[in-house]
């Protein structure tokens, strides 16, 4: 539903980052997302030619890489490969566990045309 | 200069920076892609901090009973603290003329279509409504558990209400929700009796499937019930809040007591 907030968002920071570079088009856009992150990614594949129509990144490519969802466990101290509504330890049990990777929704990169 | 638009990018260090390659330049970002309204959301708390206020961000369905909560807790604590809410709806201005009839200053923000509030939509709301006096600023989000958990508002705590009319296993089909809850409230808890179907017990499992160690209380704002470990929460929060907000002004340099007042709040 945030889906194309998000995207535009998005658009902004890359066009903002095309610009300063002096860019005359934006070839990719590469992103990090988790599936903590609330963000769903179809919605989000969709949104992004909208959202980045008359822009420097119109006809770009969305690549997206999923994080995977792992929690690190206080109370054995070993990571555990886990689903979004279960994130105690897969080990022990416990559920004094904390996230460490899964929640991310990050810019990672931009390819940019300059010439 | 910041990592955020290029600007540390000089003449001096741009061959290092990135290399064009047949035309074609990698730009390397590590950034989030929320990064501007977590900027806004810094900044709305700085202007929450200066202040002296605790500010509390209300989320859950639509219906789970965030106004009824407000106006429960705006009675039993109006002659103690005072209190400011900004209201967040798509349409009407409904709760903030409850909220008002409660002898309380309140701010509607309407979104239109928009499914939560964000950084930007609370900061144009702080610019025409006074924070000068308030001890708590509750912000009631958009009855969503989906988008309003991923927008930072600049908000000190997280308040997640679960009325005991939905489903006991809320927790693990909204997962992002409920980890950012600091407190869970399970609400209309009067109505448990006739409500079988409704386990505590199995929420609260299923908020600590989660690695959620937020404390959960079950409380019924329109019958008064169990309204005390709420209050007992929230004043504990603002106190906490308060004192380390004092013990900040502490630790900062007495160059400037001009600017330490005013932190403060105190005069002269």
């Amino acid at each position: 539903m945030h889906e194309f907030s998000v995207c535009q968002a998005l658009i902004a920071q890359v066009e903002q980052i095309a610009i300063s570079h002096g860019a005359l088009k934006v070839q990719s856009v590469k992103l990090r997302i988790g599936p903590l992150s609330g963000m769903e990614l179809p919605l989000l594949e969709h949104a992004y030619p909208f959202a980045s129509a008359g822009t420097l990144a119109e006809g770009s490519i969305l690549e997206i890489e999923r994080a995977p969802l792992k929690v690190k466990c206080e109370a054995c101290g070993l990571d555990s490969k886990v689903k979004p509504n279960l994130l105690t330890c897969r080990m022990c049990g416990s559920c004094k566990t904390r996230v460490v990777s899964g929640e991310e929704l990050m810019l990672m990169s931009v390819e940019l045309i300059t010439t | 200069m910041c990592n955020t638009c290029g600007c540390n990018i000089t003449p001096g260090n741009r061959e290092f920076a990135y290399k064009p390659v047949n035309g074609k330049t990698a730009v390397s970002v590590l950034e989030n892609l929320l990064a501007r309204n977590d900027d806004q959301a810094e900044h709305n708390r700085q202007h929450f901090d200066k202040h002296r206020l605790l500010t509390v961000n209300l989320m859950s369905s639509p219906g789970a009973g965030k106004t009824a909560l407000l106006e429960a807790t705006i009675d039993a604590l109006r002659d103690k603290y005072r209190i400011g809410v900004i209201e967040g709806d798509l349409e009407t201005e409904n709760d903030a003329v409850r909220i008002r009839a409660r002898g309380v200053p309140a701010y509607q923000i309407t979104t239109g279509s928009a499914c939560h509030l964000d950084a930007h939509m609370v900061h144009d709301a702080l610019h025409k409504f006074p924070l000068e006096g308030l001890d708590i600023l509750f912000i009631e989000n958009v009855g969503n558990l989906v988008c309003p958990a991923s927008f930072d508002l600049g908000q000190h705590k997280n308040v997640t209400l679960l009325s005991v009319t939905e489903g006991d296993d809320k927790p693990a089909k909204y997962p992002v929700m409920f980890r950012a809850a600091d407190i869970v409230l399970l609400t209309k808890s009067d109505l448990l009796p006739v409500l079988d179907d409704f386990d505590p017990e199995r929420a609260e499992l299923s908020l600590r499937n989660l690695g959620s160690r937020a404390p959960v209380i079950r409380l019924s704002a329109r019958k008064s019930l169990n309204l005390g470990d709420w209050l007992d929460w929230l004043i504990g929060e603002l106190v906490q809040k308060r004192g380390k907000l004092a013990s900040d002004v502490l630790v900062q340099p007495v160059a400037e007591p001009q600017s330490i007042s005013s932190n403060t709040g105190m005069q002269g």
